[in-house]
C-alpha cells in the first residue's frame, strides 16, 4: 500500500515534465498509475470478504507515536476502488478534454495525480493523525485545482471560499480526533471503533469531527461551495465535486458509525443535516440552466441522501448507503464527464441554447441516460438497487425509533422526487430537441468528440448497469463492510435487482411519477421557485461572516497599533508588571534572611555603579553618556572579580573598551547633544514604569535566590571538567559541555556583523580594506613638522595634523606583543582565564590600536583580509569540530583528545575543544575587524570623499 | 539561598535607569538603555548563581569553595552578543542619521493610517475581497443566488433603487426559458 502511494508521489512530480515530452498522451500513461490501485484493490477482495483485511504499518515519528498505519478492509475497499478506478478514467478522459496546446496540461496533470493518492490514502489511513494528513492535502489539491491558472477572479474565490470553509472544517474534525482518541486511548482507527468509550469527551470529538465531515460533503449550511467550485475544470469536477473528495465526509462517517451512532446528537445532527440537504440541494437543482450547476446542486442533495443513509447506523440502511455510494459515483461522474464533452463540442453548457444534441452525439446521450436512469432510479440501474434497499429498510424500521424512520423516509421520497424531476431536466435540457429553438447547427459542433473521448462516461454508465444487474454479487462485499453496525431489523436485508411487490417498489413507483409530473409542469414550478425565493442564502451569510472578521481585523489593529514605539514598549512592561509582578506580590515568598553583601568591596562598587547609571539617565551628551554607561560596565567587571568569576571581568573589560571605541566611531557623525526633550508628563509615566519594572527585578532576583531548593545543575562541572582535560570550568562550558550554546552564539555574532557592514557600506562590501598606494600617499600634503620617520606602513596617507608620533611609537612596539598575548589567552584558556573570546577580543583591540593610530589604510595593512572570510573561517572551524567529534564516533560537538610526549614540549594533551575555540577566536576577531572596517574606515572614506555631505536622493534608492 | 542586599539594589537600579532610556524615542538613548539592560541582566545572573566564591578553575580552588560556573558562562556569550548587537544599533543610528538627518523615531505614519481606516473600508483592501454584488458577471461565483442567470430587472431595481419599475414581475421571455 505505500508503494501504491509512492508511485502517486511519484507520477505527479513526473506528470509534468511527461506532458511536456508526450503532450496529452501523457494523461494515458498516468492513468496506469490508480488503475495498478484498481487492480491491487481488487485482488485482496477475496481476503476482505473472508472478514479478513490487509494492513501495513512504517514509523513515522515513533517518538509521537505516529506511524503510516494503513489498513484495506470492506469499507476501504468499496472506497478505493471507487476512488482508483473513477480516478484512471477521468485522467483518460482528459487525453482529449485537454487541448494539445494547453499550458497548464502539465499543472493539471500532477495536481490530478497527487490528488488521486491523496484521496487514496485517505481511505486507507488507519491513524487518526494520517488520515488528517491525507485529509489536507485533498483539500489544498482541491484549492489548486479549482482556482486553475488563478487568472480568473471568479476561480480565485471559487477556490479561496472551498479551501476556508473545508480548512476550517477540518481543523475542527482534528480537534474532534484528538478528543476522540484520548477517550479510546489509541491513535488507531480500528481500534477507536471497536473501543470508543463514553462520557462528555467523547460527545464533543463526535460532534467536532462531524463538523469536519459536513463541510467537507458539501452539507447544508456549507453547502454552497460546492456549486461555485464548478469554476474548476469538468474532469476536476467530476472526480473531485462528485465522485472522490466529497466522498471523504461520507466515508468518515461510515467509518465512525459502529462506535458512535448511539452518542447523543450523532443521529440527530446526521439524519437532519443529511434530510436537509437531500431537500435543499433538489431544489436548487430544479431551477438551474447550466447544466453543471444543476449536477453540482444534485451532487448536494445526493450527498444528503448518502449521509442520512451511511450515518444512521443500522446495517440495512448501510448497505443501502454503500450501493448508493457506488451507484452516485459511477453516475454523477459520468454525467459531469458528458457535460464536459457537451461543453467542449458546442462551447456551451446552457440548456436554453442545446438543442436536439441527442440525435448528433447517440453514443455519448446512450452513456448519459443510462446514467440519469440510474440517479432517478430506475431499474435494472444500480442506483435502483441502493433506493429500493433504503425504502425497504426504512419502511421496515431500521432506525431505534419508528417516528424518526417515518419522518425520514418521508424526507427521502420527497427528497427522490425531486431527483427524478431534476434529473428529467438535465436530460431534457441536455440532450432534446426544443421546439422553440433551432438545432444546434452542424457547424457549431467544432470538437466532433472521438472515441477516446466518450470512453470514460461510456465505461462508468456500463459499470451502473453492471452493479445493478449483478446486484446480488455486490451484496457480500456491502455485508463486510456494513458488519460492525448492529442489525435493528429482525432479519438481514439482501441487496437484489427483484424483491417482489414490495412497499419500496410502490413507494418507487409513487417517486417516479410524481418526479416525472414535476417536470412536466416545469414551468409554474419555475415559477412558484421564482416567486417563493428568500433573499437570504447561506452564501450571504458566510460573505458577511467574511467581511465582520476584515472589519474586526481593522478595528482591533487600529486601536492597538498606535505606531509609537515607546508605547508598545510601555504596553509590554506594564503586562509584565501586572502579570508576574502580581503574582510576585500575592505569592512570593520573602527572603526570610538576607546578608549585607558578600564582600564590601561589592557595596562601593554597587554605588558608583549607580551614580554612572543616574548619570547616564541625566546627561543629554551622547559621547558623555556612553562613557559614564562604559563605566557602568567596568564596575560591573570590578563586581565579577569580587564573585570569583576572572573570565567574565577579563572579557567584560575588554568588550567595554571595543564598545566605547565603536561609539565614538558613528557618535563623532551625530550632533553632540540628543535633541528635543519630552514633555514632562511623558517624563513622569517614563520615570514611573521604569522605577516600578526596577523595583520589580531587583525583588524578583532576591526572591528567585531564596526560593532556590534543588542543587545547581553545575554541580557535575568540575568533574565534568577534569574528563575534558580542562581545568578553567568556565571555558571547558563554553567550548564542550554547552557548546551548541556558544555555536548558536557565535553564529548570532556573524549575523550582527554582516548586518553592521550591510547598514553601513553602500556599494559592494566584499573583498579586504584597502591598502595604501603611492597615489594614497601623495594626495596628502607632507608638512614640514610632520614625522619623518615610518613606524607605521600606511601613517603617511595620513595629514600630518592628526599624526602622533608617541602613539605610533607605543603602537608599533605593542602591536605584536598584544597579537602574541592574545593567542597566549587563546591557548591557555582552557586551564586558566582567558579562551577564544577574550583572545579574540584582545587580537581586536591590537587592531583598534593600529586603526586609531594610523587611520584605514592601516588598519588595512594590519589586516589585509576580508573580515567575512574570519567570520565564515571560524563558523566552519567550530562546526567542523562539531561534524569531526560525530565521525569519531562521539556526539556532536563533543571534546575528543590526544595525548602524545614531544621530544621539547615534554606531555601534550591536545583536545578537539581546542579548535572549537578557534573558531570563536576567529568569529571575534572578524567581529571586531568589521566593525571597524565599516564604523571606522568606510566612514573616514566616505567624509574624504565627501558622499556623506548630501546623500544624493538615487543612491538611497540604489541600496 | 541567601540573598545580599547589595546585588537586588545594583539590579534595580541598572534595570530601572535601562527601562528610562529604552522608553525614549532617540536611538542613541535607546541604545545606551539596552546596554544598561544588558549589564542589569547579567548582574541577575550572576546573583542568581549564589554566593560568591574562589574562581571556578580546578586545582585553584576544590569544588565546594567555587562559585557557580554556569551563570559564568552564560554571562559571557552575554557580553560578547551584547556588543555584537550594539555595534548593530549604533550602524542602524548612523543609517538612520546618513538617510533622514535624525535619529529619533517618529510615530508610524502607516500604523496610524491603519487606525484612522474606517472598518467599512477592511472590503477595499484586497481586490479579490470585492462585494460579490459589484463584480462582473463573468467574475461571480457560481451558484444561483448571488452570481446566478443573470436577472435584468434585479440589477436595474438594485442600480436605480428609488425608481419605481412596473415591470417587476415579468413572466420569463418565451422560449429562452423553460
Amino acid at each position: 500500500m505505500t508503494l501504491l502511494l509512492l508511485a502517486h508521489v511519484v507520477a505527479a512530480l513526473a506528470a509534468p515534465v511527461l506532458v511536456r515530452w508526450w503532450g496529452r498522451q501523457a494523461f494515458l500513461a498516468l492513468a496506469l498509475v490508480p488503475a495498478t490501485g484498481l487492480a491491487w484493490a481488487l485482488t485482496r477482495l477475496p481476503t476482505v470478504l473472508d472478514g479478513g483485511e490487509v494492513t501495513e504499518t512504517v514509523p513515522w515519528v515513533p517518538a509521537l507515536d505516529l506511524s503510516v498505519a494503513l489498513r484495506l478492509d470492506a469499507l476501504a475497499l468499496i472506497f478505493a476502488g471507487l476512488v482508483t478506478g473513477v480516478g484512471a478514467l477521468v485522467l483518460v478522459y482528459c487525453a482529449r478534454y485537454v487541448e494539445p496546446d494547453d499550458e497548464g496540461a502539465g499543472r493539471l496533470a500532477g495536481q490530478l495525480t497527487a490528488f488521486a493518492g491523496a484521496m487514496l490514502g485517505l481511505v486507507l489511513a488507519d491513524d487518526v493523525f494520517l488520515l488528517y494528513v491525507f485529509w489536507e492535502l485533498t483539500t489544498v489539491f482541491s484549492y489548486l485545482l479549482i482556482g486553475d491558472s488563478g487568472a480568473k477572479v471568479a476561480g480565485r474565490r471559487a477556490a479561496g471560499q472551498a479551501l476556508i470553509l473545508t480548512t476550517a472544517g477540518g481543523l475542527a474534525m482534528l480537534a474532534g480526533l484528538i478528543l476522540l482518541s484520548q477517550a479510546a486511548g489509541s491513535t488507531l482507527l480500528s481500534e477507536i471503533v471497536a473501543a470508543p468509550g463514553d462520557g462528555g469527551l467523547v460527545v464533543g470529538g463526535v460532534l467536532l469531527v462531524l463538523l469536519g465531515a459536513l463541510t467537507k460533503s458539501a452539507m447544508v449550511p456549507f453547502h454552497f461551495w460546492l456549486p461555485a467550485a464548478m469554476q474548476a475544470p469538468t474532469p476536476v469536477s467530476a472526480y473531485l465535486h462528485a465522485a472522490a473528495m466529497v466522498k471523504a465526509g461520507i466515508y468518515l462517517v461510515a467509518r465512525l458509525a459502529p462506535g458512535y451512532a448511539d452518542v447523543p446528537g450523532w443521529r440527530f445532527v446526521v439524519l437532519g443535516v443529511g434530510v436537509t440537504t437531500m431537500l435543499v440541494g433538489g431544489y436548487r437543482a430544479l431551477r438551474q440552466f447550466d447544466l453543471k450547476l444543476l449536477l453540482a446542486f444534485g451532487t448536494v442533495s445526493q450527498l444528503g441522501f448518502l449521509l442520512t443513509l451511511v450515518g444512521g447506523g443500522s446495517a440495512a440502511l448501510g448497505k443501502a448507503g454503500l450501493a448508493m455510494v457506488l451507484a452516485h459515483g459511477l453516475f454523477k461522474s459520468t454525467l459531469f464527464l458528458s457535460v464536459g464533452v457537451l461543453d467542449h463540442a458546442t462551447g456551451t453548457r446552457d440548456m436554453r441554447e442545446l438543442s436536439g444534441l441527442g440525435r448528433r452525439l447517440p453514443v455519448l446521450a446512450t452513456a448519459a441516460v443510462l446514467a440519469s436512469a440510474s440517479m432517478a432510479g430506475l431499474p435494472p440501474l444500480i442506483g435502483f438497487v441502493g433506493k429500493e434497499a433504503a425504502f425497504t429498510a426504512l419502511w421496515d424500521g431500521a432506525l431505534p425509533d419508528r417516528t424518526a424512520a417515518t419522518v425520514v423516509l418521508v424526507g427521502l421520497v420527497v427528497g427522490s422526487v425531486l431527483t427524478v424531476a431534476y434529473t428529467a431536466r438535465f436530460l431534457w435540457g441536455a440532450f432534446a430537441r426544443k421546439p422553440d429553438l433551432p438545432a444546434t447547427a452542424p457547424e457549431e459542433l467544432e470538437h466532433p468528440p472521438g472515441p477516446l473521448f466518450v470512453t470514460a462516461p461510456v465505461v462508468l454508465a456500463l459499470a451502473g448497469l453492471a452493479g445493478g444487474l449483478a446486484a446480488s454479487a455486490l451484496d457480500p462485499l456491502v455485508a463486510a463492510a456494513t458488519e460492525p453496525l448492529p442489525q435493528l431489523l429482525p432479519e438481514e436485508e439482501h441487496l437484489a435487482l427483484w424483491h417482489g411487490l414490495t412497499p419500496a417498489l410502490a413507494l418507487s413507483a409513487v417517486t417516479l411519477l410524481t418526479g416525472a409530473a414535476l417536470f412536466l409542469a416545469r414551468r409554474p414550478v419555475w415559477r412558484l421557485q421564482r416567486r417563493v425565493g428568500v433573499p437570504v442564502s447561506a452564501d450571504t451569510g458566510y460573505w458577511n461572516v467574511l467581511q465582520g472578521l476584515d472589519r474586526l481585523a481593522v478595528v482591533v489593529t487600529g486601536s492597538t497599533q498606535r505606531g509609537s514605539l515607546p508605547v508598545y514598549l510601555g504596553v509590554i512592561l506594564v503586562t509584565v508588571l501586572a502579570l508576574p509582578g502580581g503574582l510576585l506580590l500575592v505569592r512570593g515568598v520573602w527572603p526570610a534572611e538576607w546578608r549585607a553583601w558578600d564582600n564590601p568591596l561589592q557595596a562601593i562598587t554597587g554605588a558608583l555603579v549607580l551614580v554612572a547609571a543616574v548619570l547616564a539617565v541625566r546627561i543629554h551628551q551622547r559621547l558623555a553618556a556612553a562613557v559614564v554607561v562604559g563605566l557602568t560596565g567596568y564596575g560591573l567587571a570590578v563586581l565579577f572579580v569580587v564573585h570569583g568569576a576572572p573570565d567574565l571581568a577579563l572579557t567584560q573589560v575588554l568588550i567595554e573598551t571595543v564598545t566605547l571605541v565603536a561609539f565614538v566611531l558613528v557618535l563623532r557623525k551625530l550632533p553632540l547633544e540628543v535633541g528635543g526633550s519630552s514633555r514632562a508628563r511623558t517624563r513622569w509615566s517614563r520615570g514611573v514604569v521604569a522605577t516600578a519594572v526596577g523595583v520589580f527585578m531587583g525583588v524578583a532576583s532576591a526572591v528567585a535566590l531564596a526560593a532556590r531548593e534543588a542543587p545547581p545543575v553545575s554541580v557535575e562541572y568540575p568533574e565534568l571538567a577534569r574528563e575534558a582535560h580542562g581545568d578553567n570550568i568556565v571555558n571547558v562550558t563554553l567550548v564542550d559541555i554547552r557548546a551548541w550554546d556558544t555555536f548558536g552564539e557565535i553564529s548570532v555574532l556573524v549575523v550582527a556583523a554582516t548586518g553592521v557592514a550591510s547598514l553601513v557600506y553602500l556599494r559592494g562590501r566584499a573583498g579586504a580594506l584597502a591598502r595604501a598606494t603611492a597615489e594614497d600617499e601623495q594626495r596628502v600634503p607632507q608638512g614640514r613638522r610632520a614625522p619623518r620617520a615610518q613606524w607605521l606602513a600606511a601613517t603617511s596617507t595620513l595629514s600630518p595634523r592628526r599624526r602622533s608620533l608617541i602613539f605610533e611609537v607605543v603602537t608599533r612596539l605593542l602591536f605584536h606583543a598584544v597579537l602574541v598575548l592574545s593567542v597566549f589567552l587563546l591557548f591557555a584558556g582552557h586551564n586558566a582565564p582567558g579562551g577564544g573570546f577574550a583572545g579574540g577580543l584582545v587580537a581586536g583591540l591590537a587592531l583598534v590600536l593600529r586603526y586609531l593610530a594610523g587611520g584605514r589604510y592601516e588598519l588595512g595593512e594590519a589586516a589585509p583580509v576580508d573580515p567575512g572570510v574570519l567570520l565564515g573561517l571560524g563558523l566552519l572551524l567550530s562546526g567542523g569540530t562539531g561534524v569531526v567529534g560525530l565521525a569519531l564516533g562521539a556526539q556532536v560537538l563533543e571534546t575528543a583528545f590526544f595525548e602524545a610526549t614531544l621530544p621539547v614540549l615534554g606531555h601534550v594533551t591536545l583536545v578537539t575543544a581546542l579548535f572549537f575555540d578557534m573558531g570563536v577566536y576567529l568569529v571575534v576577531v572578524g567581529l571586531v575587524l568589521d566593525v571597524l572596517r565599516s564604523l571606522g574606515a568606510e566612514l573616514d572614506r566616505q567624509e574624504e570623499e565627501g558622499e556623506d555631505r548630501d546623500p544624493a536622493a538615487e543612491e538611497v534608492i540604489a541600496r | 539561598m541567601t540573598p545580599t542586599v547589595v546585588l537586588p539594589v545594583v539590579i534595580a537600579g541598572l534595570y530601572a535607569a535601562g527601562v528610562y532610556l529604552l522608553l525614549d524615542r532617540s536611538l542613541t538613548r535607546v541604545l545606551l538603555g539596552f546596554l544598561l539592560l544588558g549589564n542589569a541582566t547579567n548582574v541577575l545572573l550572576l546573583s542568581s548563581g549564589g554566593p560568591a566564591g574562589e574562581a571556578p578553575i580546578l586545582g585553584h580552588a576544590g569544588p565546594g569553595e567555587i562559585s557557580d560556573p554556569l551563570p559564568q558562562a552564560l554571562i559571557l556569550t552575554a557580553i560578547v552578543i551584547t556588543f555584537g548587537i550594539s555595534a548593530f544599533l549604533l550602524a542602524v543610528i548612523h543609517r538612520s542619521w546618513r538617510l533622514v538627518r535624525q535619529e529619533v523615531v517618529h510615530t508610524d505614519e502607516e500604523d496610524r493610517r491603519v487606525a484612522a481606516r474606517s472598518p467599512r473600508h477592511a472590503d477595499a483592501m484586497d481586490p479579490d475581497d470585492i462585494d460579490p454584488v459589484d463584480l462582473d458577471p463573468e467574475d461571480r461565483a457560481m451558484g444561483d443566488v448571488v452570481g446566478g442567470p443573470p436577472d435584468p430587472e434585479a440589477q436595474l431595481a438594485r442600480r436605480f433603487p428609488d425608481t419605481a419599475s412596473d415591470d417587476v414581475d415579468l413572466p420569463p421571455t418565451r422560449g429562452r426559458t423553460t
